[in-house]
């Protein structure tokens, strides 16, 4: 059964509506567990850290819980994550929103989207595939994806973690990937059909059916 | 590049949508909400919105029982207008699935409610509704649906909505809403370039060509009532016109 319906720990930071999320990881064929405790994490057979709340708000919730090192210990064990939005944000270290210290388990900073015409980014916009990762199997050059921030990742070193981009005004980072660890700065949940392809990706990414990048 | 969004709007009474504007003969009935959002996702919606106009307890328990069915179908982002008054309203009808309120008269009347909403669930979730009438000078900001004049000037009061934390202005013309004659593109101009959120022109869109007006004159986002639910556009037609006119879309 387990290998059939994945066991899905969604990180409930105690702020916000995780149901969009519970939602697609059902319809993707995953079994969600939303959790706060740091036993579940182990539990599980992937994690998602959604994009809820604020970042400061967020990373106390996470210490004060023990959840922090817990997902760390996770990911060196190989478990794949996938953080989404604020989620994403928190792979990183350095965030201006607070500001906080993100899990760092990524290299990069967060900062406030600034010289735009409109800030939070919000709405549909397209993705630029920089490279194949099995979180976008399948999902096409310029599709249309949810985004609603105001903060957004800055990679300084490593560009190869950036898998996609998306134009606002300048390039923003909307996906990144290294190894198990995955993100996506847009709403999978949010974006229609080719969202839930996303979280149906990251299924197969759990199960171990594609090699991990 | 960022696509203007196009959002069907659905007036919700007691749980089944409805729609008796004064221009328009009102349809006996329109059916489940559902149904209706989940045929608005497939033509292309890019999000969608439910106005509960109930008055009951027994209304607004079903407006959240829809709220939660719409969400578990349709995953393009939810918002809930009408009847919010205060930051557990908001917390029933987000915990149910939405993924955004609209609250109008009472953060008009307690301006902290925006402040309080937005500091719990975040700006993203947090849409201030402001319904502007024409007076000889300029437009003010009325509440209980244009009956009550607050005396607040309609573009001071998005400036102040957003330094509280609102994610987005819904902008409404009393004058406007209901006469299919087209949004009031003066009142677009002036309040969408004195704030830096986005703004979702509303009241009075009977034609695509009135979506493109409001594009061009500010507004990042359109919402429409009875012009998608008559029938007389889909959703796609309209996203198609504003295609041609050069206007990015999703679709």
């Amino acid at each position: 059964m387990k290998d059939s319906s994945p066991l899905i720990a969604i990180v409930d930071y105690g702020a916000g509506n995780l149901h969009s999320v519970t939602r697609a990881v059902e319809k993707a064929g995953g079994t969600p567990l939303i959790t706060d405790v740091p036993e579940d994490l182990a539990k599980a057979d992937g994690i998602i850290l959604p994009g809820v709340g604020s970042a400061k708000s967020a990373m106390d919730f996470l210490v004060e819980k023990h959840i922090d090192q817990e997902i760390l210990n996770q990911v060196d064990r190989g478990k794949p994550l996938f953080g989404i939005c604020l989620g994403m944000q928190l792979l990183f270290g350095e965030n201006e929103e607070g500001p906080t210290k993100g899990l760092s388990i990524l290299p990069g900073r967060v900062a406030l989207l600034r010289g735009r015409t409109k800030v939070p980014h919000m709405g549909w916009n397209s993705l630029n595939i920089i490279r194949q990762n099995p979180l976008l199997e399948g999902v096409e050059e310029g599709s249309y994806v949810y985004f609603v921030h105001s903060y957004h990742v800055v990679v300084d070193q490593e560009p190869d973690i950036v898998v996609s981009t998306t134009d606002y005004e300048g390039a923003i980072v909307s996906t990144v990937a290294r190894g198990n660890v995955l993100g996506t700065q847009f709403h999978p949940e949010k974006s229609g059909d080719i969202g839930i392809h996303m979280y149906e990706n990251f299924m197969r990414i759990v199960r171990g059916e594609v090699p991990i990048t | 590049m960022l696509t203007k969004r196009v959002i069907p709007c659905m007036d919700v009474k007691d749980g089944k949508v409805v729609k008796n504007y004064q221009y328009f003969t009102p349809l006996p009935d329109a059916g489940d909400p559902v149904e209706l959002a989940s045929i608005y996702n497939a033509q292309g919606a890019d999000e969608l919105m439910f106005l509960d106009i109930t008055a009951s307890v027994e209304g607004r328990k079903l407006i959240i029982d829809l709220v939660n069915r719409t969400a578990n179908e349709i995953f393009i982002p939810l918002t809930v207008a009408g009847g919010i008054s205060s930051v557990e309203d908001m917390h029933r009808v987000l915990r149910a699935g939405a993924d955004k309120v609209a609250i109008n008269t009472a953060a008009a009347w307690n301006p902290d409610l925006i402040t309080a909403g937005a500091e719990r669930f975040g700006s993203q979730c947090i849409v201030v509704a402001i319904d502007a009438k024409k007076e000889t000078d300029d437009w003010y900001v009325y509440t209980h649906g244009g009956r009550k004049p607050t005396g607040k000037r309609a573009v001071d009061w998005a400036r102040e909505a957003q330094d509280r934390g609102a994610g987005e202005i819904l902008l409404t013309s009393i004058d406007r809403d209901g006469t299919g004659e087209g949004y009031d593109l003066d009142l677009l101009d002036i309040v969408a370039s004195a704030v830096s959120i986005p703004v979702i022109a509303s009241g009075g869109a009977s034609t695509p060509d009135h979506f493109v007006e409001a594009i061009q004159h500010g507004a990042d986002a359109v919402l429409a009532a009875s012009m998608f639910h008559y029938g007389h556009y889909t959703v796609s037609q309209a996203k198609k016109r504003m295609s041609e006119c050069g206007i990015p879309v999703r679709l």
